[in-house]
């Protein structure tokens, strides 16, 4: 964690993978029962971490930091789905020190929100992350700045989040 | 879009190092202070015995209050920017209630009762109660934008943790150009200001610092 937040990508990378693992599990079976695709919410919950990486404490244990995190983002869900739910803390830490499984499940509300935001920044995003560009690969090829390619993937991501925040999923 | 494309996504944008939320909170402190320091700077001044009166207990007692309740809350401001709800060594918080109310006391024995009403009154209440909020209102919108970049466990809280400190330093500023120093006074006219403010900025907090 204290080598993600200094900016080292492929140490953050292999933490939000990690974190992946540990959401799904505690996500899926509530979200089954509450009638919610289970990865939109994992996805919401990424973004959440990652947007507020800045309010984790230096030196203090990650693990109730991340559940405190996804417990208000799946509360805000299933709240949107109309319906109360009570998540535990305790239940989040506890799964969050559990086992492996795949990656790369699909989600739709992500794509959906793509549509909304304008086409730089889809570009830009659809460039780092179906391509698996650099942001320094994808400024070049689309002839923008590093640092703009770098601003507007932010601007994206932060927009998502509020497009999250918004817009209730729709069926 | 598939997680482990967003992860990607969001690990390229985890290339430069993240601020973290108590930097952002001091900055918009500092900031908060400046701006006010100005606006006191421009529009008010120091009352006029304020030499003297440095050296006086009861204009020093009052600064102390204010201070330390400023202090106190900023201290423990970030806690309540955090997503995890735990605030610690928030009895702090206590620090200048119980200053102030040991000073009421004090000044209660030690004054004769006929003088009471006119200290309480003192010479201007609509100013007090005009002027603090006045002077709280850059240091709040300072540190709301800052907690806007937090996580708030509870977000009318954080707000309200944000109105405390932007009012006591309106408050501390205020306090120089203020010419009652009585205790009494100060727990009746300053405390009614600084809960307005603080009531208002957990209202906003309420609406602006959900995430």
């Amino acid at each position: 964690m204290e080598r993600s937040l200094q900016g080292d990508s492929r140490a953050y990378e292999q933490l939000l993978m990690l974190l992946t693992v540990a959401l799904r599990a505690v996500v899926h079976n509530r979200a089954r029962a509450a009638g919610l695709e289970a990865e939109d919410v994992v996805q919401e919950v990424l973004l959440a971490l990652h947007l507020k990486r800045g309010t984790w404490q230096a030196g203090t244990p990650v693990a109730p930091w991340v559940a405190a995190i996804a417990r208000n983002k799946m509360v805000d869900a299933f709240r949107r789905r109309g319906q109360r739910t009570e998540v535990s803390i305790e239940s989040v830490v506890e799964t969050l020190s559990s086992e492996a499984g795949d990656d790369g499940r699909n989600a739709q509300d992500v794509e959906h929100m793509l549509e909304r935001l304008n086409d730089r920044q889809r570009q830009v995003v659809r460039a780092v992350s179906l391509e698996g560009y650099s942001a320094q690969e994808a400024a070049q090829r689309l002839r923008m700045s590093e640092g703009a390619v770098r601003v507007t993937l932010h601007r994206s991501l932060k927009a998502l989040a509020a497009l999250f925040r918004t817009v209730p999923n729709e069926d | 879009m598939r997680t482990d494309e967003l992860i990607r996504a969001l690990a390229a944008d985890g290339a430069r190092p993240v601020v973290p939320i108590e930097r952002w909170l001091t900055g918009a402190l500092l900031a908060g202070i400046a701006l006010s320091a100005a606006l006191f700077l421009a529009a008010l001044h120091a009352r006029p015995d304020i030499a003297a009166a440095v050296y006086t207990p009861a204009f020093c007692f009052k600064v102390v209050v204010t201070l330390s309740l400023a202090a106190t809350g900023a201290f423990l401001l970030s806690d309540a920017a955090r997503p995890t709800p735990r605030i610690r060594w928030r009895g702090a918080l206590l620090l200048a209630p119980v200053l102030l109310a040991a000073g009421v006391i004090f000044e209660l024995v030690t004054v004769p009762a006929h003088n009471w009403s006119a200290r309480l009154i003192g010479h201007n209440a609509t100013h007090c109660l005009s002027l603090i909020p006045l002077l709280a209102i850059a240091p709040a919108a300072c540190l709301l934008f800052a907690l806007r970049r937090g996580a708030p466990a509870r977000p009318a809280l954080a707000g309200a943790m944000a109105g405390l400190v932007a009012s006591a330093v309106g408050a501390t500023l205020y306090a120089l150009t203020c010419p009652d120093d009585s205790a009494l006074f100060v727990a009746t006219w300053y405390s009614i200001a600084i809960v307005a403010v603080t009531a208002a900025s957990a209202y906003l907090g309420s609406r602006i610092l959900r995430w």
